[in-house]
């Protein structure tokens, strides 16, 4: 039986130290009005090879295919050195690290992520990650609450270019505490919230708004305006991000006069595969005044008693702390492994590496936009944008569905994203990596002119 | 003494790179306007592929693992993470998956969610199971959630009290708040029941449920269940479990046979995920008919051999969403090929062999002279020793013997919780775990009384071989330094 | 259970309080500081702000556990002690002397008699460390 070592002689030697009883003895405590489980719906077991077997059969049912959708989740090239180290069982295997001294090889680590996330974002503090980009972007909107304590106010302004999916978490996690989110529509031109619309809003108080960079359709906001008008109406500025994107982009510690107050983001880009969706990791900074307010984990430099650096959990006091004020979190971990992931994949790539990654993806996506106006097909923004676009292709649901049988996703599809938008019919957001060669490109482009009718 | 392992930023020379890792630009055209642009490239460490490789070769050689050492950590279920489960679960077809590629082209990956969601409402007696959430804690929010959800949808406005015994988990109040819901707290007899007559006391018309797990966090199972959840239900309240412990009687009885409604699961704990060091989780929700209308999205349904993920629109009473895409795939995936590969019969041998070890290690603890904290009950998978006598004689607690287990070559047991029993220690072997490590670990710990006795202070400065001494956490919360600045 | 001055007033919530002219020393006392152990971060309310009684304006913070200060009186915070910035240590040597926390005025002098003798606080303390 798998991984289970006892041998019938172990078995009898630990049941004579119980004098004798049987393994049905050790469950007589409970209450035999309970019905025993049966488990008819589990198959029988599988040793390594079988079960290897089988699960080559249903990776089979994954065709191959070229990758065009961005989306939040984005197709980097992971070097060979990031999966084999994350592999190695003292990794992989280690527990949450509460015994510090034990746990050094992590906690070192994760400091250097913190330490790495920081320079990113050119912010004071950095958590140990969080579950997710959406995930990060509610703690971020409780954490904003909490610090606004004074003024008692819970509205927070959404624009409509965040991520739909980050906002549908934000709603189910925060809307029982009488959080309300105000949704800010964006301009159909230029794919930025709409500022005219958005400063009408400010007739009520409003403690913070969140700011995406890039936002959903890969266009840049202004950043510097809108942490401007944030600070000068007393809110925060909740800044959500994507890593990769900083290593061409301007840092939201450099936003407007006083910079953004709160980055949050997904970690994803760093090294982590696409995956089905997971497990990817949350970021979170923050502006060190607000660092007794941020949730998650945090390491800290420390020494031992003879004097060495050492690393601990630190603040962790705050995590019972926050529990018990007005706009509560529950959390109590990080994404460890993909944190490990990250770090190491940011030690290989290097700020060189980060900006080359982040240039080439938009160089690359500037080509295809560039093939795909020759084809009639064009942006439908006009906004600067980063590695990110969305065009308008005639019948883009059926287009994308016949070319996904030949093994190329198109992009993602907006129709069903925006339902208050039917402008946004037949357009798809396309996300183009450093991972696709000008091949590809042409590839992507002959294939869609096979559809045009 | 291991040497020190310096900051990846001290080994960095500016200028230095992975070339072998970037990517080859044609140009360093920007197009981007200036507004946009970072001025100055971020200070991040500049070192080659074989430093870096070297560094974090050295940092993994300063943990502890369950790949190296026995872990008997209460409430965590530290057991052997199958390398060939991460191996498959990392097959390219999986990894190359995007979260929101059509349907079409990932059906492999979703008849395992949809099989697994199945095969996991089997374990725990329940009808509806969503994946999604992300951990332990999330997971109990969805639970809570969707309990007040459910009431909500009834016209009950009036169950805002969530019953939670004094023994329970910290995370327990917080997400009774998150739910916009206060926490009334039920005491436990010295026995390690529920305390049924101050249990009935605080049942009312504002009682939305209860948050009972099962083995309790003392190590004993609750054996009044079936009365809890019949005066609970009777008051028209709902059930939470907790999963935390469900490795003690997976395969034996299973939650909703006892009465729950609604609970969530440790993928990372009972079906042995890996815990990469603080994370990644994954805490699937599962309910009995009643409340499937409100399980979180997506989950995967079927329908004509096909599999697809379902959306708010498609259930709008769901609580809605927890997570960017669909939670923790890979760690989902990971517990499929688990299950898989235990089968039915592996799955019962868990809950077996788990709590023989438990109790093998507590009879022998007990003949060795340590005190019990509950002596006439049966370990579950689980037990509790108090070290108050040690404490009150030789002055070492606690987390002195924990601090010399390390040195010893032993992760230390949970401390200091549950809070009811002083200077305690949660002891869970897990079934994968050998009867000698397991001698080898009551030796240890005879030896360490044996010099709590003597010489306590080797307790008191613990731990010597590790890479550092104990460490001064006082410092480094008054002294904040969190990130390395040149 | 600590030293329980007697010539102070005290909260349930473990909180001191001395009188002096128009207004009032508040304080955590001795019992408290030793369940909280050395404290690493003390949160103080701003000169100026308005509290009422019982809502919750500072916190004390240890490695262990960080706690709300629940202001035993209204009034309006007129000082607060800034030696705690660096050295939040001390309120666990000298709980009653330079570990105070904030002075406030007093609003409403009958509150004062709502507080706790010192006897009635130890009565307090012996039951809750049963």
């Amino acid at each position: 039986m798998p991984f289970i070592p006892h041998t019938p002689e172990d078995i009898k030697q630990m049941f004579d130290v119980l004098r004798g009883a049987e393994f049905s003895d050790l469950f007589d405590e409970i209450p035999t009005s309970i019905p025993r489980a049966e488990l008819n719906n589990i198959p029988e077991g599988m040793n390594e090879l079988t079960t290897a077997q089988h699960m080559d059969e249903i990776a089979n049912l994954h065709p191959k295919i070229k990758n065009y959708i961005g989306a939040g989740a984005y197709e980097h090239h992971i070097p060979a050195a990031v999966w084999d180290l994350v592999g190695r069982g003292e990794f992989m295997t280690a527990y949450t690290p509460y015994q510090a001294e034990a746990s050094q090889g992590s906690l070192q680590l994760i400091y250097e992520f913190q330490s790495m996330i920081t320079a990113l974002t050119k912010m004071d503090v950095s958590n140990a990650s969080l579950y997710d980009g959406a995930t990060a972007l509610a703690e971020a909107v409780l954490m904003a609450i909490r610090s606004q304590k004074k003024s008692n106010n819970k509205r927070i302004l959404m624009p409509q270019t965040v991520h739909p999916h980050y906002r549908e978490t934000v709603k189910a996690i925060v809307h029982q505490q009488g959080i309300e989110l105000i949704e800010c529509p964006f301009d159909l031109t230029t794919g930025l919230v709409d500022q005219v619309k958005l400063e009408k809003l400010d007739a009520d108080s409003f403690s913070a708004l969140v700011i995406p960079f890039p936002n959903f359709f890969g266009n840049l906001e202004s950043v510097d305006a809108l942490t401007d008008w944030a600070h000068a109406h007393d809110a925060l500025v909740i800044a959500v991000v994507n890593p990769m994107a900083l290593g061409l982009l301007k840092a939201p510690g450099d936003w407007g006069v006083k910079g953004a107050d709160i980055v949050c983001g997904e970690l994803q880009p760093f090294g982590m595969p696409l995956a089905s969706g997971g497990p990817y990791a949350g970021m979170m900074c923050c502006r060190q005044e607000l660092v007794r307010q941020m949730p998650g984990r945090i390491v800290g430099q420390t020494v031992d008693q003879e004097g060495k650096r050492g690393f601990v959990l630190t603040l962790q006091a705050r995590e019972q702390h926050i529990r018990r004020s007005k706009a509560t979190s529950n959390i109590c971990t990080n994404q460890g492994l993909l944190v490990t992931a990250a770090t190491i994949y940011v030690s290989l790539l290097g700020p060189q590496g980060l900006r080359a990654t982040a240039l080439k993806s938009h160089q690359n996506t500037q080509a295809l936009l560039a093939l795909l106006k020759e084809i009639n097909i064009t942006s439908v923004f006009s906004a600067p944008y980063f590695h990110e676009n969305v065009v308008r292709i005639p019948h883009a649901q059926e287009v994308a569905r016949q070319l996904a049988e030949k093994g190329i996703l198109i992009g993602l599809c907006l129709e069903n994203y925006y339902p208050d938008y039917p402008a946004l019919k037949d357009c798809v957001l396309v996300c183009v990596t450093e991972t696709k060669t000008d091949n590809d490109l042409r590839a992507y482009c002959n294939a869609l002119q096979g559809k045009k009718s | 003494m291991m040497k020190p392992e310096p900051l990846i930023y001290e080994y960095s020379v500016a200028g230095r790179n992975a070339h072998a890792q970037c990517p080859e630009i044609k140009n360093d055209i920007v197009n981007i306007p200036k507004e946009y642009l970072r001025e100055v490239a971020p200070a991040l460490p500049e070192v080659s592929e074989l430093e870096a490789i070297r560094h974090f070769t050295g940092l993994s050689k300063r943990n502890f693992s369950i790949d190296s050492h026995f872990y008997p950590l209460g409430s965590c279920t530290m057991k052997y993470n199958p390398r060939g489960v991460h191996k498959l679960a990392m097959l390219p077809e999986f990894l190359r998956s995007h979260p929101l590629a059509p349907e079409t082209t990932t059906q492999g990956f979703l008849k395992c969610m949809f099989e697994l969601q199945n095969m996991l409402a089997d374990i725990t007696g329940m009808t509806g199971v969503s994946l999604s959430p992300m951990a332990g804690a999330q997971g109990e929010f969805a639970g809570v959630a969707m309990i007040a959800a459910y009431h909500r949808a009834r016209g009950d406005h009036a169950r805002t009290e969530m019953l939670v015994p004094d023994a329970a988990h910290g995370t327990n109040p917080a997400t009774a708040a998150q739910c916009g819901m206060t926490v009334k707290e039920i005491p436990t007899d010295d026995q390690g029941d529920v305390d049924l007559v101050a249990l009935k006391a605080a049942i009312g018309p504002r009682t939305a449920g209860i948050m009972l797990t099962n083995p309790s966090t003392l190590g004993v199972f609750e054996r009044q269940i079936p009365a809890i959840a019949k005066m609970i239900h009777d008051a028209g309240g709902l059930l939470y479990y907790d999963g935390a412990n469900l490795n003690a009687i997976l395969g034996k009885v299973r939650p909703g046979d006892m009465g729950f409604d609604v609970m969530h699961m440790n993928l990372h704990k009972t079906f042995a995920t890996p815990h990469g060091g603080g994370g990644p989780g994954a805490g699937p929700v599962a309910c009995n008919e009643k409340l499937k209308p409100f399980l979180p999205i997506p989950y995967v349904l079927e329908a004509n051999g096909k599999y697809n993920l379902v959306t708010q629109k498609d259930f709008p009473q769901s609580i809605g969403r927890l997570s960017t895409f669909m939670g923790n795939a890979g760690i989902l995936l990971r517990a499929y090929i688990y299950i898989r590969m235990l089968g039915k019969k592996g799955l019962v041998r868990v809950a077996d062999h788990a709590t023989l070890n438990a109790n093998y290690l507590m009879a022998r603890l007990q003949t060795a002279g340590f005190e019990l904290a509950f002596p006439k009950r049966r370990a579950t998978h689980e037990f509790i020793i108090t070290l108050k006598h040690e404490h009150k004689a030789f002055g070492v607690g606690a987390l002195d013997f924990a601090k010399r287990l390390l040195d010893y070559g032993f992760h230390a047991p949970t401390m200091y919780f549950p809070l009811l029993v002083p200077e305690c220690l949660l002891i869970e072997p897990t079934e994968t775990e050998s009867k000698q490590v397991l001698d080898k670990f009551i030796e240890a710990m005879i030896a360490i009384r044996h010099e709590a006795e003597t010489q306590p202070d080797l307790l008191k400065t613990a731990p010597h071989t590790l890479p550092v001494k104990r460490l001064d956490d006082v410092r480094a919360a008054k002294e904040l330094n969190l990130r390395y600045i040149a | 259970m600590g030293t329980v001055p007697d010539e102070l007033r005290f909260t349930p919530s473990h909180e001191w309080v001395r009188v002096e002219d128009d207004f009032a020393v508040v304080g955590i006392t001795d019992y408290a500081q030793t369940l909280l152990g050395e404290l690493v971060y003390v949160e103080l309310p701003d000169v100026g702000d308005v509290i009422a009684q019982g809502e919750d304006c500072a916190v004390v913070e240890s490695v262990k556990a960080a706690s709300d200060v629940y202001c035993p009186i209204n009034g309006q915070i007129i000082e607060v002690n800034e030696e705690l910035a660096d050295q939040p240590e001390l309120v666990n040597d000298d709980p009653y002397g330079n570990g105070w926390l904030f002075k406030i005025q007093i609003d409403k002098l009958e509150q004062l008699e709502e507080l706790l003798t010192s006897e009635e606080y130890q009565k307090q303390v012996a039951e809750e460390a049963h």
